[in-house]
């Protein structure tokens, strides 16, 4: 299901009416890319593939390619204020151009057929297409060539500098070619990561909130109440610890493994946790409960940053798996032991 | 602050250094600076560096670059794990970022 920009305007060329899109972006469109930050419709944010008009272009004006996530191509046209210009729109099934062309779906093959699907030979009388840099895992530039006649350029790897990279005659800078990962794009990721995270957590707290119950007795709801709350509130501090503070911390978490970053985390939730709450929940008097935590938040916490590894810019898949191969079981004999002693607890 | 870097001696990144034809391509797409040209022949300036995105090895016309292209992702991992496949991210349910 896709949905369409404001194609209520059209130009005629050539003989073809072809969709125009302003470049100024409208509240829903803001409003749309807000929430798919939000990971509120994100999977459906898409507009048609093909081509659109920006301006008043003419058969030399440039043709830029992009993604048909709305918010790739809204992107790319509030960039291009007060230029002509053609968008050509590759059918991505509604993701980003980056990932994208890492799966393949922004590649050399969907171009060369959204170029022939379009016409663009008879649109335009240059044969240069810029295709985003964060484009080229998936498009080789030499077989488009080859199979189109059509030039590649790369452009920026961030729209807001293509204004400065058309000016100087299709050239990029240095820093217009390196990705960056500073702290507004660390942040910016935080709330999707959140979202979709939640039934994880929801669900690991139903587990212990249920559970919470048992005691040497055997099961008291009004105990699975208030132990269960205590222990829901101890996940979810850990989780939005790690959840937020990881990405915004990054670079200043000591270590190179995500994992680590996360463990620095674990350890100061539970040594404030300790010192401001652990005498009032007399939790510090429970050394099955304490046991347990120490065990479970830092478990939490450092698979929590290890996931951010999905949505950060630099790490490897090389470097992944190594990680995971090793961080992982760890994780995973660490909770088991923990709920082990939260479970014992449950009958001291 | 720290230039973010993550694990080092990992990548699989080959430069062929007697294929290439200097045509600067792997400058041009690699997003963290992995190459240089130098003398009219691209060399790795910093292999830590790089992601294994695969920009370079799409883009070089010679083949002179090989890397193991993937996705640096835990999810993907072990969601390829879990089922016996490779890493998978399994974009139709859930993408990460943007």
């Amino acid at each position: 299901m896709s949905r369409t920009t404001k194609e209520n305007s059209f130009i005629t060329h050539n003989g073809r009416r072809i969709p125009k899109v302003p470049t100024e972006l409208c509240w829903a469109d803001k409003f749309g890319g807000w929430k798919a930050r939000w990971a509120i419709g994100r999977m459906k944010y898409s507009v048609e593939p093909g081509i659109y008009a920006i301006g008043s272009p003419a058969e030399n004006s440039p043709v830029f390619v992009s993604a048909n996530y709305k918010m790739s191509f809204d992107h790319l046209r509030s960039r291009l204020v007060g230029r002509d210009g053609w968008i050509l729109v590759l059918d991505t099934k509604g993701i980003n151009v980056w990932c994208a062309a890492g799966k393949g779906t922004f590649g050399t093959e969907e171009l060369v057929n959204r170029i022939g699907a379009v016409g663009l030979g008879e649109l335009v009388k240059h044969r240069t297409l810029i295709v985003p840099q964060l484009g080229a895992p998936g498009v080789s530039a030499h077989k488009v060539k080859q199979q189109t006649g059509f030039s590649v350029v790369y452009g920026p790897v961030r729209a807001e500098d293509l204004p400065a990279f058309l000016d100087a005659g299709m050239r990029a800078t240095e820093e217009m070619r390196r990705v960056t990962f500073p702290l507004k794009d660390r942040v910016v990721l935080i709330p999707v990561e959140l979202v979709t995270g939640a039934k994880y957590v929801l669900a690991v707290a139903a587990f212990f909130f249920l559970l919470a119950g048992l005691y040497p007795g055997g099961y008291s709801a009004a105990l699975a109440v208030s132990h269960g709350m205590q222990s829901v509130l101890i996940l979810l501090v850990g989780y939005l610890a790690a959840v937020v503070l990881g990405p915004a911390l990054l670079p200043w978490l000591p270590g190179r493994w995500f994992s680590v970053k996360g463990l620095w985390i674990g350890l100061a939730v539970l040594l404030l946790g300790g010192l401001l709450v652990g005498r009032r929940m007399e939790l510090l008097d429970d050394r099955f409960s304490m046991a347990a935590w120490v065990l479970i938040v830092p478990a939490l916490t450092t698979f929590v940053v290890l996931n951010f590894t999905g949505a950060s810019t630099y790490t490897s898949l090389s470097g992944v798996k190594r990680e995971v191969k090793i961080a992982v079981p760890v994780q995973l004999i660490c909770a088991v032991l923990g709920i082990g002693f939260w479970l014992v607890g449950c009958f001291v | 602050m720290a230039r973010l870097e993550y694990l080092k001696n990992v990548v699989t990144l080959n430069l062929d250094a007697g294929k290439c034809i200097g045509c600067g391509r792997c400058t041009e797409v690699c997003p963290h600076g992995v190459f240089a040209i130098e003398d009219r022949k691209a060399r790795i300036i910093d292999r830590d560096l790089c992601m294994e995105c695969g920009a370079c090895q799409m883009n070089c016309p010679v083949d002179a670059i090989s890397v193991g292209k993937g996705v640096g992702c835990a999810q993907a991992v072990l969601t390829g794990a879990l089922r016996g496949t490779e890493p998978n991210c399994d974009c139709s349910k859930n993408c990460c970022g943007s």
